[in-house]
């Protein structure tokens, strides 16, 4: 198995609208891959597509691990506490046992007890991660997990989810429209653009600078905000340093 | 507002009802073959205890009103998870059942006596159907109203379809239900008084026949008075039973 993701050929259509034709994603174990996009790109059909929530209209989905998805919003079902709500995803008296132990890697121990309504948003994102977690799956989806928090909230949730993934030697692909998300958590960054979507980035983050909030990474902010439009251009090849991968 | 302060203004309106019953009863000129007085139920009330006809008439109401009200919670639970999970279902059922639900109670009457004689089961059948439209609609509406959001949490989880409704549909559909329980059970209390028109020799329903037949007011008004007693009490046990189960929602405090 080299790959834990394999996506091939990939084709979906809503209405008349392509959102992808002849679309290929490869995803290497233990890899965090981001895929950045403006909103509506296909950032969030990819993953939905690999949760098997979406039905592509051709190609081969392939991932060769169990897979976990965590949500925008947490979705927490709101009669249960946290504890039941993690414990929700268990299906084994394995995993059940497992629901003490996520709780205390997403820092909700001292929650267990409390109903949803009673959670702060970033409480309740920590508890739909640990119910996600509680499966023990080793690829995790993440559909901008963290774009309804605050700014200070998220870079706190950034560093919880990073060491997550570390320390549950996970493969991720994390979508967001998050430049600074990105260049955070991922080890390599695609960027989406267009209908059909294709890639109009791709670029890996230096090894050394990874998971830094403050590492200098001006080269490839201005590279992806050059390819979301934002602000200047694309570059159309690498230079001083700068890790392009494609196109 | 605090909870005796809340007591009292409930309590201020029927206070003010029977003040006006009195008084019109005493002074207002209305003979008591027309109006029976308060003072004249409240005796009647106290014969019917202590020789036993009240607890009598009381218990065969509550019996009736109980196994009605079971009957029809266990068949619009299950024919209305059925057609909320079942678009199929709900266009073979739903036309039908919305059409049965519009024909009056008393229309029921003469066809359940053909069909199931004088005894407890016509009774016992009209407070079933009486009670089962509020549920059924209530909750059919709750599975409708279902966050779709939570659904797919299901759906990505790898759940079957009765997972997904035991598990996910039916505990965020419960709200509905009971709101729907609660309507029910007044209705089955109004389709009792209905049911006990029927051929009946015990019950507030048979009470009202009775003080009719033998033109007595004062037993006619505790009827009354003991059905509004029996209604408000079973709305106020239903609504605790609320309360206490759903807990978990974000709505503003009742």
């Amino acid at each position: 198995m080299k790959y834990a993701i394999e996506v091939s050929g990939l084709a979906k259509r809503f209405g008349q609208r392509s959102v992808f034709n002849e679309f290929d994603l490869l995803v290497e174990p233990g890899e965090t891959l981001a895929v950045l996009g403006a909103s509506g790109c296909g950032k969030s059909t990819l993953l939905r597509c690999i949760a098997g929530l979406v039905k592509p209209d051709d190609g081969t989905i392939a991932a060769h691990d169990e897979l976990g998805l965590v949500f925008q919003e947490p979705r927490l079902m709101p009669w249960l506490s946290v504890e039941r709500n993690v414990a929700f995803a268990a299906r084994s008296d394995v995993e059940r046992a497992r629901v003490k132990e996520v709780l205390d890697l997403v820092g909700l121990s001292p929650a267990a007890h409390l109903l949803p309504k009673e959670l702060s948003g970033g409480m309740a994102q920590r508890a739909a991660l640990a119910r996600t977690l509680v499966r023990n799956p080793k690829i995790l989806l993440l559909d901008e997990p963290l774009s309804a928090l605050d700014a200070l909230l998220r870079l706190e949730l950034q560093s919880s989810l990073a060491a997550i993934v570390r320390e549950t030697n996970s493969t991720a692909v994390l979508v967001t429209h998050d430049v600074e998300e990105a260049l955070y958590l991922a080890d390599r960054i695609i960027v989406l653009e267009g209908t059909p979507a294709r890639r109009s980035l791709e670029l890996l983050v230096p090894p050394s600078r990874r998971r830094s909030h403050t590492a200098d990474l001006t080269d490839e902010r201005v590279a992806l905000l050059g390819a979301l439009g934002v602000e200047g251009r694309a570059p159309k090849r690498a230079h001083r340093g700068l890790r392009i991968v494609a196109p | 507002m605090s909870r005796p302060r809340a007591t009292l203004l409930a309590l201020a309106l029927p206070v003010a009802l029977v003040a006006a019953w009195f008084f019109v009863t005493s002074v207002g000129g209305i003979k008591s073959y027309q109006l029976a007085s308060p003072a004249d139920v409240w005796r009647e009330l106290v014969t019917l205890a202590s020789n036993g006809l009240l607890w009598k008439n009381l218990a065969a109401s509550f019996e009736r009103v109980a196994l009605g009200f079971g009957v029809a919670l266990g068949v619009a639970i299950i024919l209305a998870t059925a057609v909320g999970l079942s678009r199929p279902l709900e266009k073979a059922l739903d036309p039908t059942l919305q059409a049965i639900r519009s024909i009056p109670s008393l229309a029921w009457v003469p066809l359940l006596l053909l069909w199931l004689g004088i005894g407890e089961t016509p009774k016992i059948t009209l407070i079933a159907i009486g009670a089962f439209f509020p549920i059924y609609v209530n909750l059919v509406s709750g599975i409708r109203n279902v966050d779709r959001k939570l659904v797919e949490v299901g759906n990505v989880l790898g759940l079957g379809r009765f997972d997904l409704a035991r598990r996910i549909v039916l505990p965020a559909a419960l709200p509905s239900l009971l709101v729907g329980a609660r309507i029910g059970l007044t209705q089955a209390w109004l389709f009792l008084v209905a049911a006990e028109l029927l051929a009946s020799t015990r019950g507030l329903g048979f009470m009202l026949t009775e003080g009719q037949q033998i033109a007595r007011t004062d037993e006619i008004l505790t009827a009354i008075v003991l059905l509004a007693l029996c209604g408000k009490l079973s709305e106020s046990v239903m609504r605790a039973i609320e309360a206490r189960l759903t807990r978990w929602t974000d709505g503003l405090p009742a």
